[in-house]
């Protein structure tokens, strides 16, 4: 027990800390560094608390494809040093600390939320959805990913396939003044398109009409 | 303090959450790190989701959070794929100099 309460304040400060940095930091690379930090940290967590399954898909999805993405798009628009920082100027400070404000009502109600929550004396857990001790967290989403929840799970690849659609549609740009090669008006080029025979007559030359 | 419960899990996603929501409104530079909020705010919401999951001792949750990453993931490649083209046509992703729809 003491083991996991070190574990869980070790991995939430580093967590909330690259958080911070994440919004407030200058250089745009920085803050998808801290971004990764983060999700490393929670799907550190989650392993902890044992939801591995989890952990890990968050690792290869959030570390491995998204924060490379936004890494990938940083380091293509070219805007990864910002010119000032957010706080510098005055009159774009303005909003500031009601943007503070805000978030730090959320936090309270959040808080007061948590706080003033229990569970009820007789709750109790679907049994057809609980744990089972035989086998491993990973066994136990499948057996109910693939039988409860089907339709959702091909809804969510269909999204997926809608997302991909859509992002090669936006960033897809036909170029004018671009030399392609066009496959179907070299196969079906015939003989008599290009080649004319002609009786040459002495003396006068050809005439060619183009 | 030295027991862990549910209550500590909510607490960190509380706070993720504030930071996310703080980040979108403090930030008027960069349209990226807006989008890297909102990734903020969907981890929130999974921290919540998972650790009520292993408390209650009821495995739904950690599916609808395997849903949540999917839809963050899209999210994330339709955004970017927006501020790409924008970018293109712009040559800019500030905040501030984003008003063409001002009247």
């Amino acid at each position: 027990m003491m083991a996991h309460s070190l574990f869980f304040y070790l991995f939430s400060t580093i967590a909330v800390f690259s958080a911070i940095m994440v919004t407030i930091s200058r250089n745009t690379v920085y803050s998808v560094f801290f971004l990764i930090l983060v999700f490393v940290s929670i799907s550190t967590l989650f392993i902890m608390i044992g939801a591995e399954f989890l952990g890990m898909i968050m690792l290869i999805v959030y570390v491995g494809a998204v924060a490379v993405l936004f890494l990938f798009v940083v380091m293509m628009l070219n805007v990864a040093q910002q010119k000032k920082q957010w706080f510098s100027s005055i009159e774009s400070s303005k909003h500031i600390p009601i943007g503070v404000l805000i978030s730090v009502i959320i936090f309270f109600e959040l808080i007061v939320v948590i706080g003033g929550w229990k569970f009820k004396p007789d709750v109790d857990s679907s049994m057809s959805l609980s744990y089972n001790i035989e086998i491993s967290n990973t066994h136990s989403i499948g057996n109910i990913l693939y039988t409860d929840y089907i339709h959702l799970f091909q809804l969510s690849g269909m999204i997926l396939l809608v997302a991909m659609i859509g992002a090669i549609v936006l960033t897809f740009r036909k170029r004018s003044g671009l030399k392609r090669q066009s496959y179907f008006s070299q196969i079906t080029r015939e003989r008599s398109d290009s080649v004319k025979l002609m009786d040459v007559t002495s003396n006068k030359g050809v005439e060619l009409d183009d | 303090m030295i027991d862990i419960g549910l209550g500590h899990y909510l607490t960190l996603g509380a706070i993720i959450f504030s930071i996310g929501i703080a980040g979108i409104f403090l930030n008027r530079k960069n349209i990226i790190v807006i989008l890297m909020s909102i990734e903020l705010i969907l981890l929130a919401v999974n921290i919540n989701l998972v650790s009520f999951s292993i408390f209650l001792n009821d495995i739904t949750g950690q599916i609808f959070t395997l849903f949540i990453l999917t839809v963050a993931a899209a999210e994330a490649a339709i955004g970017l794929a927006i501020i790409v083209v924008y970018y293109r046509n712009a040559s800019s992703i500030d905040v501030e100099e984003i008003q063409s729809l001002k009247g």
